[in-house]
């Protein structure tokens, strides 16, 4: 009992190292370039805990495939099949429009549209922190994952790499606070950007003028113009638009159309070398 | 030796609750989730302020920043701000029924959530939510069933 009597004084010295620690570590993380390379080791160093953590849901999830009635199974089947007949349908006719359309392309002697590389990843853990939205996907750099991948699921975008593992990686989600993508409005082509606000299912859009065309149900896709994000993908809806002639712009609201809080399964896109491909179609002319 | 035993059954418990910490769970059940890895922590430091006090907070808060993906920092800086507090006063705390120290337990914790909101948001801007204190609530219920559970597991284990 005696040595804690005589740390006494120390706690305070103690305290002070942890804050200065801690103060240096913000700095170091939120202000310099080295943040990237330090935090994809701490991901790789710390990923067979959430191998770990996700263990129980694994198993319960297994456990129930396993004891799923027969039935059940064949009626899955049989609705999987049907997907899967009338989306090949539509495949066929997305080929053909593919083609039509990169010829239209090199008629008008614009860039062609890569179809890239795709990977289909599983969500290891969603953390769900309100200051930080980001999921750990369980593929990294053996798999060929580098940071500031896209990644998308079924219905819409879903975010991108911000740090990578060996074998898994993570991802900042479009709806957390510090992720903003821009975005171009289909039914008349605004450019705009959507930035997270650390809700599930709120983006909000910004810098759009009082006299802006746009309404609730308009579809938020990508524009393609940060670099990142190929172009055409679909990133939200618009919910809501309030006009306050008091104000320099508009606020709107959008809601992502991918279901952010319950992904289980994504897709890690490679946009494909876009800038070679347009300097190897102009190089036989 | 016996100065030494059980710092690895310590360790275990800390490392049980990182491990709760990020579990995959359902939306609606997370937003209420406690802060396991900070409660596990401000228990060991009541029980043996010798043993575990700001150096393991820090530590602990710092796997948290990792995990989590806040900025690397910011739960390490309030980890030891709390525990610096209830290692202070932790011959006071031990002396209170399990409710008070539970009510005092909600005190830290809201201050813990504080911190963390003022430093993300001077750091990335974070909007504020009441729905983000809920973890305050729930920390308060969880305490007196995990005071009860740690003290079984170190009167077990006979760690000191």
């Amino acid at each position: 009992m005696n040595a804690i009597f005589s740390r006494g004084p120390l706690l305070g010295l103690r305290l002070l190292l942890a804050v200065l620690c801690s103060v240096g570590l913000m700095v170091v993380d939120r202000y310099t370039e080295r943040s990237t390379q330090l935090r994809s080791f701490l991901t790789s160093a710390v990923s067979p805990l959430f191998y770990v953590a996700s263990l129980p849901e694994t198993l319960l999830s297994g456990a129930t495939e396993q004891f799923m009635s027969h039935q059940r199974l064949l009626d899955e089947n049989a609705r999987l099949k049907e997907t899967m007949l009338r989306q090949n349908g539509q495949l066929q006719l997305l080929g053909y429009l593919q083609q039509e359309n990169s010829k239209l392309r090199a008629l008008l002697g614009s860039a062609p549209l890569t179809d890239g590389q795709r990977l289909v990843a599983e969500v290891l853990a969603v953390y769900s922190h309100p200051f930080s939205h980001q999921v750990v996907l369980n593929k990294g750099k053996n798999d060929g994952v580098t940071v500031h991948q896209p990644i998308i699921d079924e219905s819409g975008v879903v975010g991108q790499i911000v740090s990578v593992g060996p074998t898994s990686s993570r991802a900042l989600l479009i709806s957390d606070n510090t992720h903003a993508i821009s975005v171009r409005a289909e039914r008349t082509g605004i450019r705009t950007v959507a930035e997270g606000l650390g809700q599930w299912d709120l983006l909000r859009v910004i810098h759009l003028p009082q006299s802006a065309d746009i309404r609730v149900g308009d579809r938020l896709l990508t524009s393609g113009l940060d670099g990142l994000f190929p172009e055409g993908y679909p990133v939200a809806e618009v919910s809501r638009v309030q006009q306050d002639e008091s104000q320099p712009f508009m606020t709107v609201y959008a809601k992502p159309y991918a279901q952010l809080d319950r992904i289980r399964h994504v897709l890690l896109l490679w946009p494909g070398s876009r800038l070679e491909d347009v300097l190897d179609a102009e190089e036989p002319n | 030796m016996r100065r030494n035993g059980g710092l690895g059954f310590i360790y275990l418990s800390l490392l049980v609750a990182l491990l709760l910490t990020v579990m995959p769970m359902p939306q609606q059940v997370k937003l209420f989730r406690p802060d396991w890895a900070l409660l596990v922590v401000l228990y060991w430091t009541m029980a043996l302020p010798g043993r575990v006090n700001i150096l393991t907070a820090f530590l602990l808060g710092f796997l948290t920043d990792v995990l989590i993906g806040t900025v690397l920092g910011v739960n390490a800086l309030a980890f030891s701000v709390v525990t610096f507090i209830v290692a202070v006063n932790h011959l006071k705390i031990r002396n209170f029924s399990v409710i008070q120290q539970a009510l005092l337990i909600g005190l830290f914790l809201a201050l813990y959530h504080l911190l963390l909101f003022w430093l993300s948001h001077f750091l990335t801007g974070v909007y504020f939510l009441p729905a983000y204190l809920w973890p305050v609530l729930t920390g308060m219920l969880v305490w007196p069933w995990l005071f009860w559970l740690l003290r079984r597991y170190r009167r077990q284990f006979k760690i000191q």
